[in-house]
């Protein structure tokens, strides 16, 4: 039977965690609110964009002229995989599940006899990454130093990946990240970014039959680079309300978790000290009737 | 009062703008152009440029770089990557602007080697305009 010392000490501890881990949980919480603001700000650009890029695509896609971000290089050799994760752990299994989509991702790829490369935002996915795929890797991009996500981060890592296509280093490029559906749950996901696809346009806007300055063809190699931006910016979005929410499901339960681990230990301790009480007062009771 | 129609000024970050305005100047690439209700549909893109709205609210400007209008009849909507009113804009916005166009002509290949260097020269008049 561990002594009481000991048990005092460690309720204390637990209790200290607990404490941590509702801190954590709230500032999660705060976080989490801005971070879905943000990606509802950033919604409606992200919305008309797509939609007048689609009519776009839909109606240059078919010509032979159409830009090489949309038409793709003609081949499906080289696999760039984008692989977007926090740069903190503690969030529950977020940064292991997009890590684990894009393992599979990876190891389906090199099972068809392709090549990939990786590149990796975020330390969390770098590091689980790395144990497998480090001969893979092709980069990574630190946000550690970034406390809110911008337009301009979004823009560099689009940069970074289309001087890679300018170079030719590869054919098509998949991004990685969590969808943020809930707090509960966030889906990891899968988003093809090059060639650029796009969601099938709304009829009532494919309709209109718009003038296009300069050319269609101009306009569609003026915005596919910075559709490239625009989706990056929306899957760091999501991504960040993801991370947040699943850092406060986690934080919630390591709460509760402590929470009944006190309660146990509470109840251990109370039962040895009652057990040192009552033998302390069977030695008395049996030294006064030994005498 | 004359005739309105519904204008969003919409930066990735977030909704700039979203008002009834009367007109709208759009710094087009391949010139200014000024919306009015019942415009014609066009899908034009943006060079930086100054984004000049007047409205029964009156009269606001908006240094825009980069991204595109839509024009219906109905409305106008500028998707632009960078918007801000001009009040708002400063000297290190257009020193990274600048720095990130001046590389780009380095880098960019012959045949778009003048596209760069207009967009260079463009953001530079853009900054005598707003005077930072």
């Amino acid at each position: 039977m561990p002594n009481l010392k000991d048990l005092k000490n460690r309720i204390a501890s637990v209790k200290s965690t607990r404490k941590i881990t509702k801190a954590m949980q709230m500032v999660a919480a705060a976080k989490l609110r801005r971070a879905q603001e943000a990606a509802e700000a950033s919604r409606p650009y992200a919305e008309r964009f797509n939609a007048v890029m689609a009519g776009l695509a839909a109606s240059v896609g078919g010509s032979d002229t159409a830009p090489r971000l949309l038409a793709g290089t003609g081949e499906d050799k080289v696999h760039l995989l984008v692989v977007m994760t926090a740069e903190r752990g503690l969030c529950g299994g977020f940064n292991s599940n997009i890590a684990k989509l894009a393992k599979q991702h990876a190891a389906k790829l090199l099972g068809q006899g392709k090549t990939v490369k990786i590149v990796t935002v975020g330390k969390k996915g770098r590091d689980q990454l790395k144990r497998e795929y480090a001969k893979h890797f092709a980069g990574h991009v630190d946000l550690t130093e970034v406390k809110r996500v911008s337009y301009a981060d979004a823009q560099g890592i689009a940069r970074d990946v289309l001087n890679r296509f300018d170079a030719g280093e590869f054919d098509v490029a998949t991004i990685f990240f969590s969808k943020f559906v809930n707090v509960v749950s966030q889906i990891p996901t899968a988003q093809q970014i090059i060639p650029a696809t796009f969601d099938a346009p709304e009829v009532d806007s494919a309709s209109l039959l718009y003038d296009y300055e300069p050319s269609e063809e101009a306009i569609l190699a003026d915005l596919l680079p910075r559709g490239v931006a625009t989706q990056i910016f929306s899957a760091l979005l999501e991504n960040g309300a993801s991370e947040q929410g699943a850092r406060m499901s986690a934080m919630d339960n390591a709460t509760r978790n402590a929470g009944e681990m006190i309660d146990k230990l509470t109840i251990q301790y109370n039962r040895s000290r009652q057990a040192v009480i009552t033998n302390e007062l069977i030695e008395i009771i049996s030294g006064a009737e030994a005498l | 009062m004359a005739e309105t129609m519904q204008f969003d000024l919409v930066s990735p970050e977030r909704l700039l703008a979203s008002m009834q305005v009367t007109q709208v100047q759009i710094p087009g690439a391949d010139g200014d152009l000024t919306a009015m209700p019942d415009h014609a549909p066009l899908i034009t893109t943006l060079r930086p440029g100054m984004l000049r709205v007047s409205g029964p609210q009156g009269e606001a400007t908006y240094v825009v770089t980069g991204g595109f209008a839509e024009i219906t009849g109905e409305g106008t909507s500028v998707l632009a990557e960078k918007a801000m009113p001009v009040s708002e804009a400063t000297a290190a916005d257009f020193d990274t602007l600048i720095g990130l166009a001046t590389e780009a002509v380095a880098k960019a290949p012959a045949d778009a080697k003048d596209a760069a260097d207009k967009l260079v020269s463009d953001l530079q008049a853009l900054r005598i305009e707003v005077g930072v």
